[in-house]
């Protein structure tokens, strides 16, 4: 079984949104990129699949500017094998990335496609429904437990008042929720390999993707600044002060 | 001259923070109140392969330089203070003079188990009435048909009570006076503990590496444990010297760049009279001052790091860079403690223990005063003093 794992580069979880000064998107200069956590797990359960000797090779590809291969070598780091970078320097709506990993599902002869559920920049949560309807294939969203038995898949999904089993075939798509595993740090030794797998760069218009966006961003800004709370002394004034000077009830 | 990072050291940074993530403030002053060995973090870093960051790669190791090392060591020691910097810190630079002096079948033998972290070592080098004078050592090796006698007393070597190996230096001809490094030979062997009776020193500060009096009695060295030519065992020891000073200098920079945060954090937090204590100059100017000497003197331990990892002489730079880092660390640990107020005492705001923790690189593993008259001597051309 070959294994297709894209990863996004989007800003680190832990680093504190800015704006930029034009207002026309976020800042992302001087600022710590890492990869996609959810995407993460997804390359975390696809190594434990090769682990496992459920999957031969496991394939990194990621849509995005030259800093893109960097968020590749960190998945070739916890385990991936080979990569695919395919370049483009703007923003790549969701459609246009589905459209590409079709084409790299066509070229390689995938089996599998595990993603993140979503980015955190945009929190599309788009992609993967999206790769499975191009290429005809089941699709397993948000799973937070993956079973592999030859070409039959039993995936365990979070719904709201409880989980969802389903049973789908080879090949299929499979988006990760956050509880699906804990991705692994990498060891030393393994970034060290990391550097020696082999990148392939090819120039997004290769790919035969209309990458232009659909999307046109008007506005981009903070949120509101929160302001303090007041004490009131007791009950009898909070429902004046709600009744009178909010207005709710 | 490019000052930024690489690529592939930056990936390593992200990957060991993330890897020791887990090991909290809770976790070192636990270990520190309870003279606690850390070794589930000893664990979790020997199993990243962390350990041979600067060891061959076919024994294990990376093959990174002592750039990477100091680079690792500064964020180790940001993390968890001395405490963390020394229960690993042996492991880093220790083994240096194996792989460059021992024998294949030594490295295949010793190597892999450093790496992988099943071999505990310690350093006995130190002794109770030689000090830095190192030459005049007492410590006495006798060669019988296959193995040499060891009988002496050593001071100051950390980590003896959970160790397995010894790197142990001993005489083993008289002291000559025209030649006085001559005669000491290097010899890492088993920690015999019926030989070897280490009595822990209690200390001010890292209880939790543990340090210790060596009492060696007939300790049996087999012939194969001699690292490299008998008598020579100086001059092995020397080229590991300018590596630990820079990694002593990254381990105080890292705890003093600790200190500042939390000082720094603390006064963006506290109210006094109605306003942030950070909005007052006399709390604020100390802080810059702090900030800036450790941008310079992180500069200077990565260029010590660069000169000896490209083979050039870096003495003067790793001396300089030990210094620097163990002053400026002194101040800026003292003036975290100030920023708190009375908190700065309670061992609950760290910046006491982190402190106490200063003093060790402040003293080791060479005084300032010996840094000093080593720099006057060779980068100044005055006389040598002692």
């Amino acid at each position: 079984m070959k294994i297709l794992v894209p990863v996004k580069r989007v800003i680190d979880y832990n680093v504190k949104i800015r704006v930029n000064s034009e207002g026309s998107a976020v800042e992302t200069n001087n600022v710590k990129m890492s990869m996609n956590p959810f995407d993460e797990i997804a390359v975390e359960e696809a190594v434990r699949l090769k682990e496992a000797g459920k999957a031969e090779e496991i394939i990194i590809t990621s849509v995005g500017d030259k800093g893109s291969q960097e968020t590749i070598r960190t998945a070739f780091a916890m385990g991936g094998d080979r990569g695919i970078h395919i370049l483009n320097d703007s923003n790549t709506e969701p459609l246009a990335v589905a459209k590409i990993l079709k084409y790299i599902v066509d070229k390689e002869g995938i089996d599998l496609v595990i993603l993140g559920k979503q980015a955190i920049d945009d929190d599309s949560n788009q992609t993967g429904q999206m790769l499975a309807a191009l290429l005809n294939w089941p699709q397993a969203t948000f799973a937070s437990k993956v079973e592999v038995n030859s070409s039959e898949l039993k995936v365990t999904r979070e719904i709201d008042g409880g989980l969802e089993t389903l049973k789908l075939n080879l090949p299929c798509v499979i988006t990760t929720d956050l509880r699906l595993n804990e991705p692994r740090y990498a060891s030393l030794p393994n970034i060290m390999k990391a550097k020696k797998k082999q990148i392939i760069e090819m120039p997004i218009s290769d790919t035969g993707v209309d990458s232009s966006p659909r999307l046109e961003t008007l506005k981009v800004e903070e949120p509101a600044v929160r302001s303090g709370g007041r004490k009131v002394a007791d009950v009898d004034e909070l429902i004046n002060v709600l009744k009178e000077e909010v207005g709710i009830i | 001259m490019d000052f930024s990072l690489s690529n592939e050291q930056n990936d390593l940074l992200n990957s060991l923070n993330n890897t020791i993530h887990d090991y909290d403030d809770n976790y070192w002053l636990h270990c520190d109140n309870t003279s606690k060995y850390p070794i589930e973090f000893v664990n979790t870093i020997a199993e990243g392969g962390w350990l041979g960051i600067a060891m061959p790669t076919e024994f294990g190791g990376s093959n990174l330089g002592v750039t990477e090392a100091a680079l690792m060591m500064m964020l180790i020691s940001e993390k968890g203070g001395m405490t963390a910097a020394s229960s690993i810190h042996m492991n880093i630079f220790g083994p240096s003079s194996i792989v460059k002096f021992g024998t294949k079948e030594q490295k295949e033998r010793w190597l892999p188990n450093i790496i992988s972290g099943k071999t505990k070592m310690c350093f006995a080098v130190t002794e109770p009435d030689t000090g830095l004078d190192t030459t005049r050592l007492k410590t006495k090796a006798e060669r019988n048909e296959n193995y040499y006698l060891i009988n002496g007393r050593k001071i100051w070597t950390s980590t003896a009570q959970i160790t397995n190996k010894i790197m142990i230096i001993a005489r083993t001809s008289k002291r000559e006076n025209g030649n006085p490094t001559n005669g000491l030979s290097l010899f890492y062997t088993d920690f015999n503990r019926d030989s070897i009776e280490a009595r822990i020193i209690n200390k001010m500060g890292r209880a939790a590496v543990d340090t210790n009096e060596l009492f060696i009695d007939d300790l049996k060295a087999p012939i194969e444990d001699i690292i490299g030519e008998e008598g020579k065992g100086f001059s092995y020891l020397i080229h590991s010297l300018n590596p630990e000073r820079i990694l002593v200098a990254a381990e105080a920079y890292g705890i003093a760049k600790n200190a500042l945060e939390r000082a720094v954090n603390y006064a963006n937090e506290r109210s006094v009279f109605d306003r942030l204590i950070g909005k007052n100059q006399s709390i604020q100017h100390p802080l810059a001052e702090a900030w800036a000497k450790l941008e310079s003197v992180k500069l200077l331990i990565l260029k010590a790091a660069n000169l000896y990892d490209n083979n050039k002489s870096c003495g003067v730079e790793a001396n300089a860079a030990k210094f620097l880092a163990a002053e400026y660390g002194m101040e800026i640990c003292k003036q975290a403690i100030a920023t708190h107020g009375g908190m700065g005492y309670a061992k609950e705001y760290h910046v006491e223990r982190l402190f106490r923790e200063m003093m060790i690189p402040y003293l080791a593993p060479v005084s300032q005063q010996l840094v000093l008259s080593y720099i006057a001597e060779k980068a100044l051309g005055l006389p040598k003093s002692y």
